[in-house]
């Protein structure tokens, strides 16, 4: 039901390891694939118009009483409105709270690699991702709050010990974004912090757009809780004229 | 008599409910938050007190100990993977690192959007960074306020991956000590919410004492 006649738009690959940033427009469905399982999409949201309003982990897992991510969820800004709603997810599960590898931990598990011995081909680490493209739009360390790891599964037992799913996303993983707001994404494809992996194994996401259907009032997001109810509404609001 | 004693302390002051305080932790000093009445909700920033844009970090904090809770021997990560404090006592149990603090916008979504005008977290934090001296000094603005602690706060998460507001588990005159490992600066706010448990419908008033280390 996510989509009934996709209008396509646009496609273009993250390479294993890489980084991406780009302003997509309310009523975009931003579609990602993990082409060939086990990917890792480190993902922040920005306000365009006031890039001071970001993705709130707190109040994204507040509002919906969950810890983790999937279909009929949405990403809260800090400012009460909705940046995507999560209309597909094939793997089930994304994860909220793990953060991003830093320098330190790539050249502790994996060595070192720089651009003088392979070229693009460089080691590099989810922080240092984030911070380049943050810093395109004026954007810095002090703008790097929790971010999403889109395919990776980390859960969690009854005294809080995390677990994470290396096998979680398989091959040809969908999931779909649908953009209620403008907003500027940033993207890193490089491994998950909580990767045991002796190798450094990243994996490419494709990244393909197409434009969205009007939201229904049955929509899976929409009627997940009354929270999100409220938060569409604030979201119509900000952009109604 | 402790070593620990409110007449060594060389900070003892007590936050009203509701309301913001700021101060200032030296490395090896100890840092403890004292729940007065119980049930109460803590939100808490801390910010190297040299480079504001180190701070706190939730995410880190929770990787880099693959655990979700707070307890006695965790450690409190910044941004930048130092460990910024460390729970040397700890006699509530769990405290949480994923709920964040409560703001206007947030109680919209979650409660009604006519929640929009009561007292939040958030007021507290933007009030504080406005006028407090520690804040002026550090030049603290809203780019500053990432994930915080909630001390004395129950937010369990299951296996599955729901997540709660529990009723606390915390009560009178429990307290969580924390040692510093930098200079810190600390921005609380002594939550207001009425809205659901973490306070137990109740806001009540907080300690907050350092001790130089012995």
């Amino acid at each position: 039901m996510s989509l009934s006649t996709p209008t396509f738009l646009w496609e273009e690959l993250v390479p294993a390891g890489h980084h991406w940033s780009g302003l997509i427009r309310r009523g975009t469905v931003l579609r990602l694939t993990d082409i060939d399982g086990g990917a890792n999409l480190s993902t922040l949201f920005f306000n365009p118009e006031d890039k001071l309003e970001r993705y709130n982990m707190a109040d994204t897992l507040k509002a919906q009483h969950t810890a983790f991510l999937t279909t009929g969820h949405v990403c809260y800004s800090d400012m009460g409105r909705i940046f995507c709603s999560i209309i597909r997810d094939d793997a089930g599960w994304n994860d909220t709270f793990c953060g991003l590898s830093d320098s330190a931990q790539v050249q502790a598990q994996y060595g070192e690699a720089n651009f003088g011995q392979v070229r693009n081909q460089m080691y590099r680490n989810g922080q240092d991702s984030l911070l380049i493209e943050l810093g395109k739009y004026g954007l810095g360390l002090r703008d790097l709050v929790p971010n999403i790891n889109f395919f990776s599964k980390v859960s969690c037992d009854d005294n809080g010990k995390l677990s994470h799913h290396p096998t979680h996303s398989s091959a040809g993983s969908v999931m779909d974004l649908r953009f209620e707001m403008n907003t500027l994404v940033m993207l890193s494809t490089a491994p998950h912090p909580l990767n045991q992996a002796i190798e450094y194994s990243p994996k490419s996401v494709l990244l393909s757009a197409y434009r969205a259907d009007a939201v229904a009032d049955d929509d899976v997001c929409r009627t997940q809780c009354a929270q999100n109810a409220r938060g569409f509404i604030l979201t119509e609001r900000y952009y109604a004229v | 008599m402790s070593q620990f004693s409110l007449e060594n302390a060389v900070v003892n002051e007590v936050c009203p409910s509701g309301e913001s305080w700021m101060g200032k932790v030296k490395r090896g000093q100890i840092f403890r938050i004292l729940d007065l009445e119980g049930n109460q909700a803590v939100d808490t920033l801390f910010y190297n007190a040299d480079n504001a844009s180190e701070r706190y970090s939730a995410s880190d904090t929770i990787r880099r100990q693959q655990q979700l809770y707070l307890e006695k021997g965790s450690a409190l990560y910044s941004n930048l993977g130092h460990v910024m404090l460390r729970i040397i006592d700890d006699t509530c149990g769990r405290h949480d690192t994923l709920g964040g603090a409560c703001a206007a916008e947030s109680n919209c979504v979650r409660y009604s959007i006519d929640k929009r005008h009561m007292h939040s977290c958030r007021d507290n934090f933007m009030h504080a960074i406005a006028h407090h001296p520690y804040s002026l000094e550090l030049g603290l603005s809203k780019r500053d306020i990432t994930s915080n602690i909630n001390f004395f706060m129950n937010v369990p998460v299951s296996a599955n991956g729901d997540l709660h507001f529990a009723d606390g588990i915390s009560g009178a005159g429990k307290y969580v000590d924390l040692q510093a490992e930098m200079d810190i600066v600390v921005l609380i706010s002594n939550c207001p919410q009425l809205n659901n448990p973490c306070n137990a419908y109740n806001p009540t008033p907080i300690r907050l004492l350092v001790w130089d280390a012995v």
